[in-house]
């Protein structure tokens, strides 16, 4: 129960108090109202039985679903977040430059990345990549989701941490590009040496929830058939007629890996807000998805 | 390409994907209300309901949400939302993209009512505005032009995941696109550039009237 005083609320005082304790029990009724419904249903449905959730979470399933499925989806996001770095600061670098044409011309791939869906480029490349392996065997067919998935999230969040780049090199104080030009330095080494690292300090922790976007959209494989977590998951559900188990399973394996980032994300936007002269706090917009600023 | 675009109804795809987003925006609008109401009020349960779903959902990818409504809830449950068939899986997406939707919703609200200083609704109590006045004149009003821009941006995240649909087996243009592809590879740049030109005509005047909208809105502070 918060006491202090919000935007709306000011601090109650003796009726208010009992007022919110009142409605506070019936709150806590509707919730667990909620549940006890849920888990009735499930249960009246059989959905509770105790082999169904085991074969979801036993040695077995972790050994020969869980794991390897999630090695798959950790790789493909993780060479992601490597790729999307180099092309956003590419991209970002660009937007800055110093020729308008260069520039323009940068926002406009930006923007176009931006406003494709990740699962429409992601079939796109998938289709393109098998052809490719089809006439020329440069790839493996098999391999071509698994690549398709690693271009499509590199294209769409490089062109996310571009404009990141961007916004936070325009986010800084005056004062530091006119400090470094009365220091001496030119337009190209104050964004290099003062600018740019101090918007890359500040965008850490939208980077690291950027990290979060790109696990959750690896998932999108699935529907171009790349085997990652839910794929396996959804296997092992179809193998021991547990499907609802076992996606919940991979659901919740998902989530941890997600708040614990999060978690790390909000961790150090506190933390380095002393070394940066931008501003580090997490922006409230939907983190989980992608925000363009048109 | 004329007989091409008269064999795939292109235009019938886009216009669901379109149908799915105004629904799923309007749902996940009217829960990401509910939820934020929830978070802003000062009763702890039901502060710690909104903040374990918005915390929960999040968290989750869309696809794998989208999966367990389709092969979990559906398939497995046997939950019928429609008798028919393809109006059902239709009804699944809507309720997927909504659920998902919605706490991104919850949080452009509440990151609409911080956007107000307390200042204003200290002033509004100084002057002897009771609790519904000081609200309804002086703290939503605010409150609502500072969600402007993150729930447009939440609608432009939702148009774009609407293709997310072909999850649900619905006739979206995503697995159109797929099955054009496969139909015909020799034009697959030409059938990826419509598709992508089509999302770039619904979402970036989305986002234009967003920034106008929030500009032309904005509390001079």
């Amino acid at each position: 129960m918060s006491a202090q005083p919000t935007v709306l609320f000011d601090a109650p005082g003796p009726r208010g108090r009992r007022n919110i304790l009142l409605l506070n029990i019936v709150g806590v009724l509707l919730v667990v109202g909620l549940i006890v419904k849920v888990l009735v249903d499930l249960a009246q449905k059989g959905q509770l039985a105790g082999h169904l959730w085991i074969n979801a979470i036993n040695g077995a399933a972790w050994q020969d679903y869980l794991l390897p499925g999630l090695q798959f989806t950790l790789q493909a996001a993780a060479i992601s977040v490597a790729t999307s770095l180099v092309f956003g600061l590419a991209f970002g670098f660009l937007r800055l430059a110093p020729f308008a044409v260069i520039r323009w011309g940068a926002s406009i791939i930006v923007e176009f990345l931006r406003a494709v869906p990740v699962l429409v480029m992601m079939v796109f490349l998938y289709t393109a990549l098998a052809q490719v392996s089809r006439t020329t065997g440069a790839i493996a067919a098999e391999d071509s989701p698994y690549y398709a998935v690693i271009i499509g999230l590199t294209l769409y969040n490089g062109s996310v941490i571009a404009e990141l780049i961007r916004s936070g090199v325009n986010g800084l104080p005056k004062g530091q590009r006119e400090a470094a030009s009365a220091i001496g330095m030119t337009r190209n080494q104050s964004l290099l040496l003062v600018e740019v690292p101090q918007a890359i300090t500040a965008m850490m922790p939208s980077l690291l929830s950027q990290i979060v976007i790109i696990i959750k959209d690896s998932a999108l494989g699935y529907l171009i058939g790349f085997y990652e977590l839910l794929q396996y998951s959804r296997q092992l559900g179809s193998g021991q007629g547990n499907m609802l188990q076992a996606l919940v399973v991979a659901a919740l394996v998902f989530i941890v890996l997600n708040t614990v980032l999060t978690l790390v994300a909000r961790w150090l936007a506190g933390r380095l807000s002393s070394r940066t002269s931008g501003a580090t706090a997490l922006k409230p917009g939907p983190a989980g998805s992608s925000a363009p600023h048109l | 390409m004329g007989e091409l675009l008269s064999q795939y109804d292109v235009l019938g795809a886009f216009w669901m994907n379109i149908k799915l987003t105004v629904l799923a925006a309007v749902g996940s609008f009217v829960i990401g209300l509910v939820l934020a109401l929830c978070r802003i009020s000062p009763i702890g349960s039901l502060q710690k309901f909104g903040a374990a779903y918005v915390n929960i959902v999040r968290n989750t990818p869309l696809t794998i949400i989208m999966v367990i409504g389709v092969l979990g809830v559906w398939s497995q449950l046997q939950v019928q939302l429609s008798s028919d068939f393809d109006f059902n899986f239709f009804l699944y997406a809507v309720a997927c993209l909504s659920l998902y939707h919605a706490s991104f919703v919850c949080e452009a609200i509440r990151s609409g009512v911080n956007t107000v200083p307390l200042g204003q609704a200290e002033a509004a109590r100084a002057i002897g505005l009771p609790f519904m006045d000081a609200a309804r004149l002086v703290i939503l009003p605010q409150a609502l032009r500072g969600a402007v821009t993150p729930l447009g941006n939440t609608l432009i995240a939702l148009t774009k995941n609407s293709t997310v649909a072909a999850a649900a087996s619905v006739a979206e243009v995503s697995g159109m696109m797929k099955t054009m592809m496969e139909f015909r590879p020799d034009v697959m740049v030409f059938i990826f550039c419509i598709v992508a030109l089509g999302f770039c005509l619904i979402v970036i005047p989305i986002g234009i009237c967003t920034t106008w909208l929030s500009d032309r809105l904005a509390v001079a502070r």
